[in-house]
């Protein structure tokens, strides 16, 4: 079976204070640390996992610029036999369905058995995945959180539902599936990893070479600023040492029935 | 302007509480609109769907097809796609189902989407969030092909019920004939855990903050002084730290403790959506910034594995310290 897997590498929310730029339409990007998008990570262990169970390659694919490289590297040390960038200024300016029309142009042009995508990268969109499906003609389902091959090219497949429930379908082969996190326990990727794929050429095209002309990427969607949100109140904030904290968290408790009184 | 659409999610035979919450959406969208109710089903159940829709709207388009099982958003979007009209706008809740549908039929419509929108502003800008709620950004979106739009749970107000004696039309003949690609085949209910966390009076409910699997043990301890129990975040879940009937949210359980302690949570609204009930809630996060900190009651910015062991004993403290007074006495 041969697996396409749609990665993005994306500023790492563990290990950034987020800040906004100057004129509020865009994260200030210096110094940010990037890491690939904790979703695809799974979506990457998964095509793995099933590769070694029933053959087959594992390709990896970003559309971004040339600094999305790092992520496809580290996904090849994770075990991906194949990466490809898709690197293009238009994609600083598209929308979700350009990206999606990307990267279905690619899965287009060479064949795969299955397509995997996480289910949501930093924007909390989750949309890429099945509008790849949908200019594909294929089938999809999202939220996906378990997947076993069954006779006569078909997937058994589980989602998750509302409350933690699953809901149980059978999908024909090929087929694009949005991973959920929790689907499996990705492998350690090590430096030392990472440094034996450092001399591998990845392939690097633009969207010409995809057949798609630039007026087609032009958004339908467009940010028109970011602010940061005033939801609630905001809490009130006990400041001073932490003995102190604790006294008044403690009170605070007693009052509340959180501690009998 | 564009007609608006608004499919009608329905549970049991009733229609969902994101109905009323979509219908004050088309409202704000265009105040003169008169949104139609998209009902796809079959059977008596989706009858009786139709019948409560009609005091809301003033037409229900009654779709009824048996490959609708399972809520199966192919087959739905195959008859979306044939019955809504180009250009129009449809609303629909950004859930497990929402987000199944809803990018792949606004390719087919043609259509712009937008995502997981939480407030409308004027100029039809869409506000949603980014970076797991850190910020919100404004969206522009084009109209002239129409667009399809999900919507947070929970954020606008309902419409109650209005008496808008609406009609049904049964728009089942103009389902094309399909074949699935995606079959239903059954549900499975979430597994029970050894701890009911939507009985507890008191929460302790630790995130990725919390760090390893070994530090779960401060949440608790505490947990066992004030007579609560350890819920958490879905991430807890996805490494394998705590069990799945543990976690809080909207693939995990809804909660409606008293307190809620959320030590080492960011506060995505998937986290906050499963509590409900309003409890006083309490987070302790080493990030000024997050997002939790928008919901809570009570914030303290501090390192949860330095935080948690001095609270513990202080809670005992003052629970001895009752004791002793209550002996002496
Ligand atoms: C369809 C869908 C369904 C989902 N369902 C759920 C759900 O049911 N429940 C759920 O919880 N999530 C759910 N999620 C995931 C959700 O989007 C978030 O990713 C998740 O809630 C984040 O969990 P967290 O806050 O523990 O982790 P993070 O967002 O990583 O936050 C960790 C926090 O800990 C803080 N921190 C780190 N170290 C320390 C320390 N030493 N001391 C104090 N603070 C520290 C950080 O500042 C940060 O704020 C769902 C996502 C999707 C797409
Ligand atoms: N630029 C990109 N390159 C490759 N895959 C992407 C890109 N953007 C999004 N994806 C895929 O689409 C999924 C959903 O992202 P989104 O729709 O942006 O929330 C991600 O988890 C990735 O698998």
């Amino acid at each position: 079976m041969n697996i396409l897997v749609c990665v993005r590498r994306v500023p790492d929310p563990a290990e950034n204070e987020f800040r906004l730029n100057g004129p509020r339409t865009d994260l200030s990007r210096d110094d940010l640390v990037y890491s690939i998008n904790e979703w695809d990570n799974y979506a990457v262990e998964e095509a793995l996992q099933i590769t070694s169970r029933l053959g087959g390659e594992v390709t990896v694919i970003t559309a971004g610029g040339e600094d999305d490289e790092e992520i496809l590297r580290r996904q090849l040390a994770m075990g991906a036999q194949r990466a490809v960038l898709v690197s293009d200024e238009a994609f600083v300016e598209t929308d979700a369905r350009g990206i999606a029309m990307a990267l279905a142009a690619y899965a287009k042009k060479n064949h795969f058995d299955l397509i995997l995508t996480g289910v949501q990268a930093e924007s909390g969109g989750a949309q890429v995945g099945g509008m790849m499906a949908a200019m594909l003609d294929l089938p999809f389902a999202s939220l996906v959180t378990s997947i076993e091959a069954l006779e006569g090219n078909k997937l058994k497949v589980a989602r998750e539902v509302a409350g933690g429930n699953k809901e149980i379908s059978e999908m024909d082969l090929p087929c694009v599936l949005s991973i959920q996190t929790g689907i499996n326990e990705p492998r350690y990727v090590g430096m030392r990893g990472i440094r034996q794929v450092a001399s591998v050429e990845i392939p690097s095209m633009d969207v010409g070479a995809l057949g798609i002309a630039a007026a087609e990427l032009q958004p339908k969607v467009e940010r028109a600023g970011y602010f940061t949100p005033v939801s609630g109140t905001g809490a009130e904030m006990l400041s001073g040492d932490r003995d102190d904290i604790v006294n008044e968290l403690v009170e605070r408790l007693k009052a509340r029935g959180g501690i009998p009184a | 302007m564009n007609p608006i659409f608004i499919v009608a999610l329905h549970q049991a035979g009733l229609p969902d509480d994101s109905v009323g919450e979509l219908i004050s959406v088309a409202k704000v969208i265009d105040p003169s609109s008169a949104p139609t109710a998209l009902a796809c089903g079959y059977g008596a159940e989706l009858d009786s769907v139709c019948t409560s829709l009609r005091p809301m709207f003033r037409e229900v388009w009654k779709l009824a097809n048996e490959h609708f099982t399972g809520s199966n958003s192919e087959a739905m979007r195959e008859a979306l796609v044939a019955i809504v009209p180009k250009g129009s706008i449809v609303l629909l809740a950004h859930e497990h189902f929402g987000l199944d549908l809803a990018p792949g039929l606004s390719i087919k419509l043609n259509a712009s989407y937008v995502p997981d929108v939480i407030a409308v502003e004027e100029g039809l800008k869409l506000i949603r969030q980014e970076f797991n709620g850190q910020f919100s950004v404004r969206m522009e979106c084009d109209l002239s092909a129409g667009a399809v739009i999900t919507i947070r749970p929970g954020c606008f107000k309902a419409t109650s019920t209005a008496s808008a004696e609406g009609v049904v039309i049964d728009k089942s003949a103009a389902i094309p004939t399909m074949t699935l690609h995606r079959r239903y085949i059954t549900t499975i209910p979430a597994q029970v855990g050894d701890v009911d966390i939507t009985k507890q009076t008191v929460l302790v409910s630790v995130g990725r903050g919390i760090q390893d699997q070994e530090n779960i043990g401060l949440a608790e301890e505490l947990a066992s002084v004030l007579g609560g129990a350890v819920s958490c975040s879905r991430p807890v879940v996805d490494a394998k730290w705590l069990e799945k009937s543990r976690q809080v949210g909207s693939s995990g359980a809804t909660v409606s403790p008293k307190v809620y302690l959320a030590c080492g949570i960011s506060g995505s609204f998937q986290h906050m959506t499963g509590i409900k009930g309003a409890p006083f809630l309490v987070a302790i996060n080493k990030n000024p910034g997050a997002p939790i900190f928008q919901f809570a009651d009570i914030g303290i910015v501090d390192d949860v594995l330095e935080f948690l062991p001095v609270l513990t004993e202080r809670v005992r403290e003052v629970l001895a310290g009752k004791g002793a007074a209550v002996a002496a006495r």
